[in-house]
């Protein structure tokens, strides 16, 4: 009972149809490897899908181009990069559902928990197999704020108050979001000394101040930005340098507040699908290589924060405001405890959200 | 009984085509529609009962076949003024309009859905003149029947199309004879025979707006309690990986959705019947 069998797949498919059109599942972008040339090799080409988040898109399209060249010149085995986007959960749910990842790249690990817990694919203490809780890049919650910063925000405080709109997704539908739920209780519970009640209560009071929750993380840069609705976008530092960079700085500024939470986006091999087409030792290699020099180089020019700085650009550094941190498993025990305890159904979030709508 | 029944028709292959029909239905439509309520069965009833009766999935049908029901409403109204138009008169540029009455058919919702907000937001072209009259569109229960009467239209104006053109003039032209004012034409003579038809795109249009998401999302806000759809809790339950809760919900908004069109048959068969009877 517990796996999903293809039919009931196919039904829920069928029956919330329309609703995928939405949300930008675009698969299979394909990034080919330099061909063979000429190379002494006679090594089987293999391929290599890799099921990631949105926003990693432009990492990856010039990740893959850049692995695919180092491999075959280390192996003279030529390797094909099959990548696919979407939204975090829904990725983790092709995935339990058939897609014949190779590697999975997603935004929390709480979804990849899932995929082992669900399939078998590969362990369950998969998070231990690669450096820094298999991160091999992470980010952090920042404010993004039109110029000039008009409402003066500088920290966490300045959401809480009167007359300032906050826009931020649902955690509930959008995986990314849950750290920008997080971030503002963990800064709450600094503050406040560890009072539950009054984090909690300094949490509802920012949710009263957002009058739109988006469905996911491009969906609510879409309100602020486009349609100039709300003071101040609380989003990932990557997806604001990134809006940055496309918009402009003349238009929007980055405010880092004080004390944030780490956002990290492992990485797995899922072992199985891998070994099924012989593809163990190039999947392996290819989440190690992100911990190279070069992965190293890119996750930074592509405004993820790299887990040795030694590698990075010391122009993309720059970007990146020291900040204090802290992590989903010291302040909230881990994500199977902070998903049950704050976003499944009847948790804080949504009793919060239940108090705010009767008091309206 | 069935080989008089099949003996009658004038082409041959009634048991293929039945078989075929079936086939095809069972695969297409009840195999996965039967997936569903087994997997909703898993949960036992103390737990399917907890999952859609829940106070936001509760205020989220309200919302979903209350602004379903409205939009379709005025769907049935304003598709009618725009079949009669397209049917009964000849102007130029006639063809254009007939043609972009599909469009919120062939348009991705998720596009519908943003290009609704992007001019009903409170910056957007008709949002900032609405704003200052106290009306807000974008991220309200209005903003979510707007897109559902966008993407209802076409339902209504394509089966009334054709009752309308097979509507005699000559009929019309007789109750006036008779002695009928206008609105006694309109209710006694056209409204009748035109009913069937109205009822089926008035049925069409609730049944997509009910399981409408794509473009609803964008626009609605998503506000727990206030502006979320029943869709938007399916997704959600599906991102905490509750997929027997997903189904649940499904497997309620598909009862629910299966009477109203039963219903909305049953008057139809009503409102035929009648018509005839008059005849």
């Amino acid at each position: 009972m517990k796996s999903i069998s293809p039919i009931v797949a196919f039904t829920l498919l069928a029956t919330v149809a329309p609703l995928l059109a939405g949300c930008g599942s675009s698969t299979a972008a394909s990034k080919s490897g330099s061909e063979p040339a000429g190379a002494a090799s006679s090594k089987e080409p293999v391929t290599l899908l890799n099921v990631s988040y949105d926003p990693t898109r432009e990492l990856y399209e010039e990740f893959n181009a850049d692995f695919a060249k180092h491999y075959e010149e280390e192996t003279g085995t030529p390797v094909t990069i099959e990548q696919s986007h979407g939204g975090a959960g829904k990725q983790a749910r092709a995935v339990i559902d058939g897609l014949k990842a190779d590697v999975v790249t997603l935004a929390i690990a709480y979804d990849i928990d899932q995929i082992a817990e669900l399939t078998g694919l590969f362990p369950k203490d998969w998070q231990k197999r690669l450096d820094n809780n298999s991160c091999p890049y992470t980010s952090t919650i920042v404010f993004l704020v039109r110029s000039g910063n008009p409402k003066q925000i500088k920290d966490w405080d300045d959401l809480v108050k009167d007359g300032v709109e906050v826009i931020t997704p649902n955690p509930k539908t959008s995986g990314g979001a849950r750290y920008n739920y997080l971030g503002a209780w963990g800064y709450a519970l600094k503050k406040f000394g560890n009072d539950e009640q009054k984090a909690r209560d300094f949490v509802k009071k920012l949710y009263e101040n957002v009058p739109v929750l988006g469905s996911g993380a491009r969906d609510s840069t879409t309100t602020f930005v486009q349609r100039e609705q709300g003071d101040v976008l609380i989003t990932w530092e990557n997806e604001a340098l990134l809006a940055l960079k496309e918009l402009g700085p003349e238009k929007f500024e980055i405010v880092t507040p004080s004390v944030s939470i780490l956002a990290e986006p492992p990485v797995t091999v899922v072992d199985k699908n891998a070994a099924a087409h012989g593809a163990q030792e190039a999947a392996v290699a290819y989440l190690k290589y992100l911990y190279s020099p070069a992965g190293q180089r890119l996750a930074a020019k592509h405004f993820y924060r790299p887990s040795l700085k030694e590698h990075a650009a010391p122009e993309d550094l720059e970007r990146f405001k020291e900040i204090e941190l802290f992590n989903v498993d010291e302040v909230f025990g881990g994500w199977p405890e902070a998903q049950a305890k704050h976003f499944n159904d009847g948790g804080l979030f949504d009793v919060i959200q239940e108090e705010i709508a009767s008091s309206k | 009984m069935s080989k008089n029944f099949a003996k009658r028709q004038v082409l041959p292959g009634f048991g293929i085509t039945m078989g075929y029909t079936v086939t095809y239905l069972s695969l297409i439509v009840l195999v996965p529609l039967a997936a569903l309520f087994l997997k909703s069965a898993g949960l036992g009833v103390a737990d399917f009962w907890k999952a859609v009766s829940s106070p936001r999935v509760v205020a989220s049908y309200k919302l979903t076949f209350g602004a379903s029901l409205v939009a379709a409403t005025i769907n049935a109204i304003f598709g009618f003024v725009v079949a009669w138009t397209l049917v009964r008169y000849k102007f130029p540029g006639k063809r254009i309009i007939d043609a972009m009455i599909d469009l919120p058919f062939a348009l991705p919702t998720a596009v519908s859905g943003i290009a609704l907000t992007a001019v009903y937001s409170s910056h957007g072209w008709f949002g900032q003149y609405l704003e200052p009259l106290g009306i807000k569109v974008a991220y309200t229960p209005i903003g979510i029947t707007l897109a559902l009467v966008f993407i209802g239209l076409p339902f209504v104006v394509r089966t009334l199309q054709p009752a309308l053109a097979d509507l005699e003039r000559e009929s019309e032209e007789a109750a006036a004879s008779l002695g009928a004012n206008r609105f006694q034409t309109f209710t006694r003579v056209i409204l009748p025979t035109i009913l069937p038809a109205l009822l089926t795109g008035f049925a069409l249009s609730l049944a997509r707006a009910i399981g409408e998401y794509g473009s609803v999302v964008f626009i609605s806000g998503n506000m727990p309690m206030r502006t979320e759809i029943t869709s938007l809790l399916i997704i959600s339950k599906l991102e905490q990986y509750d997929t027997a809760g997903a189904a649940a919900i499904s497997v309620v908004m598909l009862i629910a959705s299966f009477g109203l069109l039963l219903s909305i048959n049953l008057l139809q068969h009503l409102a035929g019947r009648r018509y005839q009877g008059a005849l």
